[in-house]
């Protein structure tokens, strides 16, 4: 059976609803305290997939993600690793790592996304939405089509929550051309007719190239705002009753799932 | 030294809260500041070399594509003249200078001291207008920060600061003895002077229990001293007060109805209303041998059943004083003062589920001059907001409910009700997890935040005492992320059986949660050397009493210790050893080796005299209203539609997580464009489950001042019919089905009510409509066999500031949860297709007086709408019928504003319309449209289920109309068109007003 490891502690708050998924994408999921990794009771090697769901990891205080990724880059696990090589390890072995909102903030400010130079240094950020406020709001979103990774296989539009106030990603003129070319922009917030959009409220924060997800060059990594394990069920829709008055055989899952039934089923599929 | 690291925002980023506060400083205060640069300085005390400065500065504190750091330097650029530095008052919770400590020792790996404060965060505000030192002061005064917790520097940019929070206290850590033995007048002057807030009766029963000889013998032996200690008074005065004795809702009222002229002795309303009628409840339900209410009014949150596995934990709170004069620090204490209440119920440990808030305010466009320390309104809305919105997202709680009510009885005094349910599993390790056990010889700990100064004797200190360095004392600020540690690891904790039991510290501090919980095993001591405090020098008493946030206590029984403290140190949360429970019937405490405190169990929780109060009630009289004949429908509903206390709330609830956690099914927003308002929100309890829960709010203060019986039945009803609009099903002592549990808080807020000739001469009115107000509780809580299962009340709601007083009108909050047994059933408000029919279901009367469409006209009225209970049960049943056979397409209650509004609502971001006849009958038009009548919705129907729908509704509905695709509401009277509004202007109408306010 495909491993998910959902981190927790520290302000973490969405790892139910990620076990969750990984759960309903048949997959076992476990939730562990970041600190138990740093203990080393539990090793993330014994895992397929590696998560860092949403929430306020200290609080968003010195900036989202912030002391969570300095926590990663600098203090040694009991045997004197930190954090950062035990996950270049993963990911040499070919694993996958995912982070929503809060983890993907924290991804970009360790420099493991979308590290064009390849160097594990940070290149673009997530800051304050333009418009100053916290949003829980749904959004429209277009996958590039180009894109490599496994998480968004055979999607090709989304509609997803996002809630977040640090949401605008920021790239860098240089890191931008290369993220395009390598197609590492892999969502875009849209119109609900899936044309890109600058346009708030549809584009919820501002960011560059309308990007609300990031992926690495081998798509191993996948970073993105939007909230699909808050998705799992039809009934999670905001227009869930309309919907279902206007197809009454709906399917009762929701969106966000097909992104953890993807990774699960190519993980299991590298097995075979 | 102190090094200072600046960061400011490079050039190319915008600067979003600059540019915020430009804005509101145009809008607000008529201050042109020109561009605003914002940026952050860190001061740090710990001995570092500038090498490691330097590291800490570049790799732990700064973004390096946002920030340019300054270190031990300043940001100066000649574009920005004058600034504003927002620096923390000593004591006041600074969670990023701490955060900054914790990524540091990170860094560094130093091994430093990350408990106490030595990162000191502060903001600064560079402004390019020249701004005089009068404008700069009002700028840091009214927008930047609030001087109860703020210190402020201004000036021309450039100008040194040198400003920093240390707390000196140069108190001992020993206890004075207070001279009880004296007299009456000298009684009260001892409590008026040490802020006892005790009257006359109860400083003589704490004399009287002094002055007997046994126990002077008794604490002589024990080394006590024989006059009470200042530790022992202010346990006493915390013990006894309002807000934990509930000396008012436990009086003896004597009440008589002017009306008739009888006159009822009442042996406390709780006893008498509220505990009663759930008695009366929890009988029949048992009787029938249906048990799904565990726990009621014993202990921090009400317990019913959900499964053979599962229980459900409810608490809703108020936060009311602190949220006025710091509503930030208010509100979010509040919120999360209130998580810890289900957190610490039974064992504890439960999993938080949602919050909810209701809030009352005075009106954001309040024009009348503010009396010394009131807040505009505006700013005490925006205040509380954003302390609700950091509460509840910063800790993964979604805020799923709400209400906010305006008038400007509430800008003196703003209330702030804060709800929190959860979820406890039925029980841990085989051991009940509801029940509360203590044996002598369990250990107590408390866990979580240090202890300070907060909150001891609360706004009460006057500013005479407090000089540059006293630690502030009267407001709180929160810290969600120290409570988010505590709760997960006791959550775990509780999980792995190792707690016993746990119970929140909030109001009263460790001698609340020590003193109540000693009842239990029948005694405790404590050790409060062993407290571990924010800093040094606190009087023993200080440290028993203090209020300070995120805590908890801990009952342990000593085989659990190691496993205990091992878990908590994975978890980095501080817990900390501080006594034991015994059976020696006494509450000791110590200091060391001294005594400082030793009183009797019994005495400490029965020994308060009760009260005797005077109430009094007569039916108001009130001019009938007579209005001029309305000619144009159309300006009448669209002045309604944005009228504040029917406006969308959208710009609040988008600002609140209301899904974190995957569970939130009917959100606060619904429909095609998530713009259709919702009755009540429904969530499902566990993600392998379809079961889950309808929880709602009723408020209705306005009918208050007509009839405060019927204003609390019509709350009553407004929360249940809430809750039967979304599908839910009333409870039945004899269903057994699927443990359909109902589960109420009810919340009074009211002016002082106790009546002095001088001070409160309109005291006995004032009671009387609190009995009132419980007459109706009883009445409708048995009469649905809906069960109160805990409440709250809150009793002085009085600002008073150069000599005059604003008094809120009396208020009732009916919190309710009800189990859904599949959330898929479940019913949004929002209009589904077009062709659908349109029906009222419930009659309306001539019921305008204390409507909207009355205030619109500053009339008041006097024909407040009338609770049916009977008719309206016989309708509720027939809409439950309606939902088993899944005939109802969209349904949402009737309430502020009547059915124009209504109808409106159901519209929004649905890009339909509808086509309405009003019925001529001898109904006016004005009475069918705007009439808050009680006990009635609007529902649609697929034109297939017409005769179906009607034959069950059973003459209960009244075709209005259908469901068109006009993007147009059109209503008409026989063939008179009263208006034909498109859908576009009413939402307009009724987006701006709070949007304007909140962005």
């Amino acid at each position: 059976m495909v491993k998910a490891l959902v981190i927790t502690g520290y302000g973490i708050n969405c790892e139910e609803e990620m076990a969750a998924a990984y759960r309903l994408a048949s997959a076992q999921a476990e939730i562990v305290h970041l600190n138990d990794i740093f203990q080393e009771r539990i090793s993330i090697h014994d895992y397929d997939i590696l998560n860092f769901p949403g929430g306020f990891s200290f609080g968003d205080d010195l900036g989202s993600g912030k002391v969570l990724a300095n926590k990663m880059l600098y203090r040694n696990k009991l045997s004197g690793k930190t954090f950062l090589r035990d996950i270049r390890e993963f990911l040499a072995a070919g694993k996958f790592l995912m982070g929503v909102c809060n983890g993907f903030q924290f991804l970009v400010k360790m420099g493991l996304l979308p590290d064009v130079n390849g160097s594990q240094q940070q290149e673009v950020t997530l800051t304050r939405n333009n418009s100053g406020r916290f949003e829980d709001r749904w959004c429209h979103l277009q996958v590039n089509s180009e894109s490599n990774t496994p998480f968004l296989k055979g999607i090709k539009q989304l509609y997803l929550p996002v809630r977040h106030g640090e949401g605008k990603l920021i790239i860098p003129g240089k890191i931008q051309q290369r993220v395009v070319e390598n197609r590492l922009n892999c969502l875009s917030y849209c119109t609900a007719g899936g044309e890109p959009t600058s346009r708030y409220p549809e584009n919820p924060n501002g960011s560059h190239l309308n990007c609300a997800a990031l992926c690495n060059d081998s798509g191993q990594i996948l970073g993105l705002m939007p909230h699909p394990e808050a998705f799992l069920s039809l009934y999670n829709h905001p227009n869930w009753c309309r919907l279902r008055r206007e197809d009454s055989a709906i399917s009762e899952a929701g969106e966000g799932l097909q992104i953890f039934r993807n990774i699960v089923e190519h993980v299991a599929g590298n097995r075979v | 030294m102190i090094n200072r690291i600046q960061l400011v925002l490079k050039p190319e980023i915008p600067d979003v809260v600059g540019e915020k506060i430009r804005r509101d400083a145009g809008n607000y205060l008529q201050i042109e500041t020109g561009r605003v640069k914002t940026g952050k300085i860190y001061n740090i005390t710990y001995d570092l070399t500038p090498e490691q400065i330097a590291t800490f500065a570049r790799q732990g504190l700064a973004d390096g594509i946002l920030h340019d750091v300054y270190t031990n330097s300043m940001f100066n650029d000649p574009l920005y003249q004058t600034f504003v530095l927002v620096a923390r008052l000593p004591g006041v919770t600074d969670d990023e200078g701490m955060s900054a400590q914790r990524t540091l020792s990170d860094i560094l790996d130093l091994g430093l001291d990350t408990a106490t404060q030595h990162i000191f965060s502060q903001d600064i505000y560079l402004f390019e207008s020249n701004l005089p030192d009068n404008i700069l002061q009002q700028l840091a005064h009214d927008l930047l920060g609030n001087p109860l917790v703020n210190h402020f520097e201004y000036g021309s940019a450039g100008k040194r600061i040198d400003y920093m929070p240390y707390v000196e206290i140069s108190t001992s850590g020993q206890y004075e003895t207070v001279d009880i033995l004296v007299e009456d007048e000298q009684l009260l002057a001892l409590s008026r002077e040490r802020l006892l807030s005790l009257n006359l009766e109860e400083m003589q029963a704490i004399r009287d229990y002094f002055r007997n000889p046994e126990r002077q013998s008794e604490r002589k032996l024990r080394g006590l001293p024989s006059l009470p200690t200042d530790c022992e008074l202010e346990v006493l005065a915390q013990t006894w007060s309002e807000h934990c004795k509930h000396k008012e809702f436990s009086a003896v009222i004597e009440f008589t109805d002017l009306n008739s002229g009888e006159t009822l002795q009442i042996d406390s309303l709780f006893q008498t209303y509220i505990k009663q009628s759930t008695e009366i409840i929890r009988q029949r339900l048992s009787e029938q041998g249906n048990n799904w209410l565990l726990k009621v009014f014993s202990d921090n949150a009400g317990v019913v059943k959900i499964d053979d596995d599962h229980v459900f934990v409810w608490k809703v709170e108020t936060h009311n004083s602190p949220s006025a004069i710091d509503p930030y620090g208010g509100a979010i204490t509040g919120i999360l003062g209130n998580n810890r209440d289900p957190l610490g119920t039974g064992v504890g440990g439960g999993r938080l589920l949602f919050n909810t808030n209701v809030l009352c305010f005075g009106p954001p466009d309040y024009s009348q001059p503010l009396l010394p320390g009131q807040l505009h309104p505006r700013r005490v809305l925006a205040g509380v907001r954003h302390g609700i919105e950091d509460g509840g997202n910063k800790s993964g709680i979604p805020t799923v409910n709400g209400a906010i009510v305006f008038d400007d009885r509430y800008s003196g005094k703003p209330l702030v009700y804060c709800g929190t349910g959860g979820v406890m599993p039925m029980s841990y390790q085989g051991r009940s997890s509801w029940e509360k056990r203590i044996d002598p010889g369990d250990l107590i700990f408390m866990a979580g935040g240090r202890v300070g100064k907060d909150g001891i004797h609360g706004a009460t200190f006057s500013s005479a005492e407090i000089n540059e360095h006293s630690p502030q004392s009267a407001v709180q600020i929160g810290s969600p992320i120290t409570q988010k540690l505590l709760s997960d690891f006791l959550e775990e904790a509780c999980r792995l059986g190792l707690v016993k039991c746990s119970t929140d510290n909030g109001a009263g501090g460790l001698s609340s949660s020590v003193g109540e919980l000693a009842q239990i095993s029948g005694g405790a001591r404590v050790d409060l050397e062993n407290v571990p405090l924010k800093y040094a020098n606190l009087a023993p008493w200080e440290i028993f009493i203090s209020e300070s946030q995120e805590r908890m206590t801990l009952v342990i029984e000593p085989s659990e210790r190691a496993a205990l403290l091992e878990l908590a140190a994975r978890r980095e949360v501080e817990m900390t050893e501080v006594g034991i429970f015994t059976d020696s019937g006494l509450l000791e405490v110590y200091y060391g080796k001294v005594p400082v405190c030793q009183l009797d169990l019994a005495f400490l929780h029965h020994g308060v005299p009760r009260k005797y109060l005077q109430a009094e009630w007569s039916n108001p009289s009130l001019p009938e209203t007579v209005l001029p004949e309305i000619s144009d429908f159309s300006r009448v509903v669209l002045q309604l539609m944005g009228s504040y206390n029917i406006c969308s709330r959208e710009a609040v609830i988008r600002q609140y997580d209301h899904e974190v956690k995957g569970k939130t099914i009917i959100k606060p927003l619904m429909g095609p464009a998530g713009k259709t308002p919702q009755d009540a929100a429904v969530l499902r309890l566990f993600h392998d489950s379809w079961a889950g829960i309808a929880v709602s709010n009723g408020i209705l203060p306005r009918y208050g001042d007509l009839d405060p019986y019927q204003m609390s039945a019509g709350a009553f009803d407004e929360a249940v019919r809430q809750i039967i609009a979304v599908g839910g099903l009333l409870p039945f002592p004899a269903n057994h089905e699927e443990n359909l549990f109902w589960s109420v808080n009810d919340n009074f807020c009211v002016p002082d009510s106790a009546y002095d000739p001088v001070h409160n001469p309109d005291g006995k009115q004032k009671l009387g409509k609190l009995v009132r107000m419980n007459q109706a509780l009883f009445d409708m809580s048995t009469f649905f066999n809906i069960p109160l299962t805990s409440g709250k009340d809150s009793m002085k709601n009085d600002f008073k500031s150069a000599g005059r007083k604003i008094s809120v009108p009396p208020t009732i909050l009916y919190s309710m949860v009800a189990k859904i047994p599949d959330v898929r059933k479940t019913v949004t408000s929002d209009l589904k297709a077009a062709g659908d029919l349109i029906y009222q279901l419930g009659e309306t009367y001539n019921e305008l007086g204390g409507s909207e469409f009355f205030r619109l006209f500053g009339a008041t009225g006097t024909q407040v709408p009338q609770v049916r209970k009977g008719t309206a049960l016989d309708l509720y049943l027939k809409v439950m019928q309606a939902n088993r056979s899944g005939l109802i397409q969209s349904c949402h209650d009737i309430s502020d504003g009547g059915l124009a509004v209504a109808l409106a609502e159901t519209l929004f971001g649905t890009g339909l319309g509808a086509d309405i006849s009003l019925l001529d009958n001898e109904l006016s038009p004005v009475v069918q449209l705007f009439s808050e009548s009680h006990s009635r919705f609007i529902a649609s129907v697929r034109r297939e289920d017409q005769t179906e729908f009607e034959k069950l509704m059973a003459g209960r509905v009244r075709l209005l109309g259908e469901v068109t695709e006009s993007g147009c509401l059109q209503v008409r009277i026989g063939e008179n068109l009263l208006f034909d509004l498109t859908v576009s202007a009413l939402q307009e109408a009724w987006d701006s007003p709070l949007s304007s306010v909140l962005i």
